[in-house]
């Protein structure tokens, strides 16, 4: 099952350098547990006990997670995961 | 409708069905056009709320400095009571923004000081905090953190879409200061809480999020996400192609941040289509096209606006 991951400039220092990855599981948490197997490091710069951090939002097929489930989110084949520092408009 | 002055005309914006875009008599959409207020967007609203409450607490008398970060619109705004306050006013705005609204801010006689393009609007709020604590005398209204910005969609915007739309189901704004969302839902909550309230945010090119470290995130402090019950992160080829669509179907002109919050607008009716339910879906026009045509948002394939706006902050 693969979801795409896609992941901003300041946390390409733990995927090679690549803007998007592939991985897998059911839900988020699974699918970042996963993540993390193949990129050391990367859960704790996006989790902070367990929650997505403060500054930091996540998107399934554009949805912000905080509101569709969070890490309970479920997740298919083809679903698009964002991953995105939080940013000022107005 | 006759008013004492121009600063007495804002709010009170139409309200207007989309019958082209509404997918059923069942599930319609509404926009309450923004764009009709003094400066043209909805950050009038916000703007002379902040001012009066700063002359009403005794911070702002006529000679002081106006001192804001803003990505166009609020400085616009803000320009405009100021001039007929007389206040001075500088705005601090990324240097990635539109010609357009440089010019406005100019025209109005506002002074601007321009911050990194690289990290959007979380640059000129940094900008802005190291500019106050140079000029101690300076008034930053603040739009993120200052009540008065929620509030005058508590006692405006929120009022006015129940008097006109008492079957009212969901409400769909764009997430920057977040006043919009917070002043709005926070009258919903308390006056009919069966309203969903969407948040609809830009997702813009990799300059914009190009931090140096995650703590340089933003979250604005009037955010209280008990008030909103979904948010969608639309790009700019989703909201050129609505924007677009509005102009095709309904007539409506409408600045390319609308094009995205009627994107998550039809995706909440396409989701009461299927389940089957009854939804008159209000959403926000915040401005009109005008100071984005430099852009290329509105000419030549939607390809070739996605890469025009590429860095750019668009909404």
């Amino acid at each position: 099952m693969a979801i795409e991951v896609r992941v901003p400039t300041i946390l390409r220092t733990y995927t090679g350098g690549e803007k998007a990855v592939q991985t897998s599981g059911g839900t988020l948490a699974e699918a970042i547990d996963a993540l993390e197997a193949d990129h050391t490091g990367l859960r704790d710069r996006l989790l902070d006990d367990g929650q997505v951090r403060k500054f930091i939002n996540v998107y399934v097929n554009d949805e912000d997670v905080r509101f569709s489930g969070g890490m309970q989110t479920p997740l298919s084949d083809g679903d698009t995961v964002v991953i995105l520092p939080a940013v000022a408009g107005g | 409708m006759r008013h004492d002055s121009l600063l007495d005309s804002v709010g009170n914006t139409p309200l207007v069905g989309l019958p082209r875009l509404s997918p059923s008599p069942d599930v319609r959409l509404w926009a309450k056009l923004e764009d009709q207020n003094p400066t043209g967007s909805i950050k009038d609203r916000a703007a002379l709320a902040m001012i009066f409450r700063a002359e009403k607490e005794g911070l702002l008398r006529p000679g002081c400095t106006i001192l804001e970060p803003t990505s166009g619109n609020t400085g616009i705004s803000l320009a405009m009571a100021a001039r007929l306050r007389g206040y001075r006013m500088v705005c601090v705005m990324p240097e990635n923004t539109s010609e357009e609204r440089k010019q406005l801010l100019r025209m109005w006689g506002s002074e601007i000081i321009s911050s990194p393009a690289a990290g959007g609007s979380n640059e000129a709020v940094r900008v802005a905090k190291e500019v106050a604590a140079d000029h101690p005398d300076w008034v930053m209204l603040y739009q993120y953190g200052n009540p008065a910005n929620a509030q005058a969609h508590y006692e405006g915007t929120g009022p006015e879409i129940l008097a006109d739309l008492p079957d009212v189901t969901h409400f769909v704004a764009g997430l920057g200061t977040t006043g919009t969302l917070m002043g709005v839902g926070r009258f919903f909550r308390e006056h009919k809480p069966e309203v969903r309230m969407v948040a609809a945010e830009p997702r813009y090119g990799e300059l914009v999020y190009g931090l140096r470290n995650l703590d340089e995130g933003f979250v604005p402090e009037l955010y209280d996400e008990t008030l909103i019950d979904a948010r969608f992160s639309v790009g700019p080829r989703d909201a050129v192609r609505r924007v677009r669509e509005l102009i095709d179907s309904e007539g409506i002109f409408a600045g390319i941040s609308t094009g995205a919050i009627l994107h998550a607008a039809l995706a909440q009716a396409a989701k009461s289509v299927k389940a089957g339910e009854r939804a008159d879906i209000c959403f926000i026009v915040c401005d009109g096209g005008w100071k984005y045509l430099s852009t290329g948002a509105y000419e030549g394939t939607v390809d070739e606006a996605e890469e025009a706006l590429d860095g750019q902050l668009w909404a």
